[in-house]
């Protein structure tokens, strides 16, 4: 199966291995094809987990994971790529009807954006709340304090 | 409930128009109600906006995160040792499994394996935790129908399981059980036989449960046949645990992949047909009596030995990724953990499965009345401290 995949992508696909769990680095431009192609043809029918890294200092500063698993094969894999601030992925909804909510909790906590997502809006935090607090340079404490006033009544949420 | 008009703007309402059911006969006018976030059979603090005609449900639009508490933040900021008590905050029902995946995925990460004496007492306790978790479910789940009974017989035996953890670590519900390594506490003596006693105290009771309800007229026309799901809908969904079993997809991680020495137990995976109501809750019953099987089994079979690995005293894994997943009561409870290789994760991402299996109610209460909506969301078995986070 690597192999295949090697052959159809060349470089922009990386293989990787680690502890036993194998994970596919590709390059952003092949989001969302090869995902499909994973479902399609090497039934990756379930969609784990969407998540994301914060990496401040490098120049694409966020990695996008796709974890996912397939049941006929008892297998799982990663897809993880790399994207820069204010940069957007095709959404997967199409692919996995999972990727609703998923998608909308990465937007939530780092503020990337899904094209095409049904109904791409806040989840966890209320939709007038200001910054992504998964993002490194939000800090444990800060908080929305204009929205805490305006909303709660109270001087300050700590 | 409290009625709220269409117009308003606070509530965007964007995901409610998507594909309406055929209209059925009832010659109402639409509705908008909010039903929560303070609402007793909303297990939490949930708030759905129902788009109904009539009494019946056309869509639904779920709002959460009103227990929020950035539990993947505090991670980050927390040592992987001081981490391991906040995950027994999110699903506080069935706390020890929460901890389980944890130090599981964190001993992953560092290339330990806990000692065979420590999985044992593991098993004990998290499969004991799966039964507490079962019985809260189906004490609630039968409260929201209307059968009160159940509740009372569910918390009495419940009460008998967490006297046990309270004697083993001190702590009824948020137990921090177990260590990153294997365990820090060696079972208390008269452990064995307290466990053994339960388990045929149990036996009996859930037969009693079942009494209660299976034949109970009531209880089968407010079950069957309501929110019925297909086993490839759970699948597009990602919808896992029970309600994924109920919809006859054979599949445990417990089985699939197994941890901590499930792989030495005898037991089945019970599976439902229809996937309603109904054959969710016979899937849950059906796994009582599978635990039960299981904790006999580790019982007997516990053996002699130390029960912690040999874990530094600061731990630091090596730079790397993991991912582990357990079966929790609720469905795959996953943790996803980046080591930059100093003493606080670099990331920690918790795959929660009320969170994933929540976002399937609108695809199962569609078309079905309001007092459904009850009966449906008891029975997806959500915990909504883990949902949040």
């Amino acid at each position: 199966m690597v192999d295949r995949y090697k052959g159809r992508y060349g470089s922009a696909l990386e293989p990787q291995s680690y502890l036993g769990q194998n994970y596919f680095t590709v390059d952003r431009s092949l989001i969302p094809d090869v995902l499909q192609l994973l479902r399609d043809e090497d039934q990756f029918d379930y969609c784990v987990d969407i998540t994301a890294v914060h990496y401040p200092k490098r120049e694409k500063q966020f990695d996008v994971l796709w974890n996912l698993y397939s049941y006929a094969r008892n297998e799982r894999v990663r897809v993880k790529t790399q994207i820069a601030d204010g940069e957007s992925l095709p959404t997967v909804v199409p692919i996995w009807a999972t990727a609703n909510w998923l998608e909308r909790e990465v937007y939530d906590m780092f503020g990337i954006k899904f094209d095409g997502h049904p109904d791409l809006k806040r989840i966890l935090l209320p939709d007038g709340w200001k910054g992504h607090p998964l993002r490194k340079d939000y800090g444990i404490l800060q908080q929305d304090q204009e929205w805490v006033q305006i909303n709660l009544g109270i001087e300050s949420g700590q | 409930m409290s009625a709220e008009t269409k117009s308003d703007p606070e509530n965007s309402l964007s995901n409610l128009d998507l594909e309406a059911p055929e209209r059925p006969h009832l010659d109402s006018n639409e509705l908008i109600i909010n039903m929560g976030p303070q609402h007793p059979a909303t297990h939490g603090v949930l708030r759905i906006i129902l788009r109904l005609d009539g009494e019946r449900v056309l869509g639904t639009e779920c709002v959460i995160g009103y227990l929020h508490r950035g539990v993947e933040k505090i991670g980050e900021n927390r040592t992987y040792a001081m981490f391991n008590h906040y995950v027994d905050r999110m699903d506080y029902v069935a706390a020890v499994s929460n901890g389980l995946g944890y130090c599981q995925a964190v001993e992953k990460l560092m290339n330990v394996e806990a000692p065979p004496r420590a999985n044992y007492i593991r098993v004990i306790l998290t499969e004991l935790n799966r039964l507490a978790s079962h019985q809260l479910w189906l004490g609630t789940h039968a409260l929201d129908i209307g059968a009160m009974t159940p509740l009372f017989y569910t918390f009495r035996d419940r009460e008998e399981i967490l006297k046990i953890f309270e004697k083993y670590c001190g702590a009824r519900l948020t137990t921090h059980a177990f260590r990153i390594g294997g365990c820090l506490y060696e079972t208390y003596a008269g452990f064995e036989k307290e466990v053994k006693n339960y388990l045929k105290y149990l036996a009996p009771h859930i037969d009693e449960y079942e009494e209660l309800l299976t034949g109970n007229r009531i209880w089968l026309e407010r079950t069957k046949k309501v929110g019925v799901i297909s086993g490839a809908d759970c699948i597009a969904l990602g919808v896992t645990g029970p309600v994924l079993r109920a919809s006859g997809v054979k599949w445990d991680v417990r089985k699939a992949q197994p941890y901590a020495n499930y792989s030495d137990f005898d037991f089945e995976i019970p599976t439902g047909e229809n996937g309603d109501t109904f054959d969710r809750y016979l899937v849950r019953m059906a796994e009582m009596r599978q635990s039960l099987r299981i904790i006999e089994q580790a019982v007997n079979g516990i053996p002699e030995g130390p029960i912690m690995a040999k874990v530094p005293k600061v731990i630091k894994p090596p730079v790397g990724e993991i991912y582990h997943s357990i079966e929790s009561p609720k469905g795959e409870l996953g943790y996803f953990i980046v080591s930059d290789g100093s003493t606080q994760p670099y990331r920690v991402r918790v795959r929660p499965p009320s969170f994933v299996n929540l976002q399937a109610l609108d695809r199962m209460v569609r078309g079905m009345m309001v007092a459904d909506v009850v009966a449906i969301i008891g029975t997806i078995d959500i915990v909504l401290g883990e949902v949040d986070r």
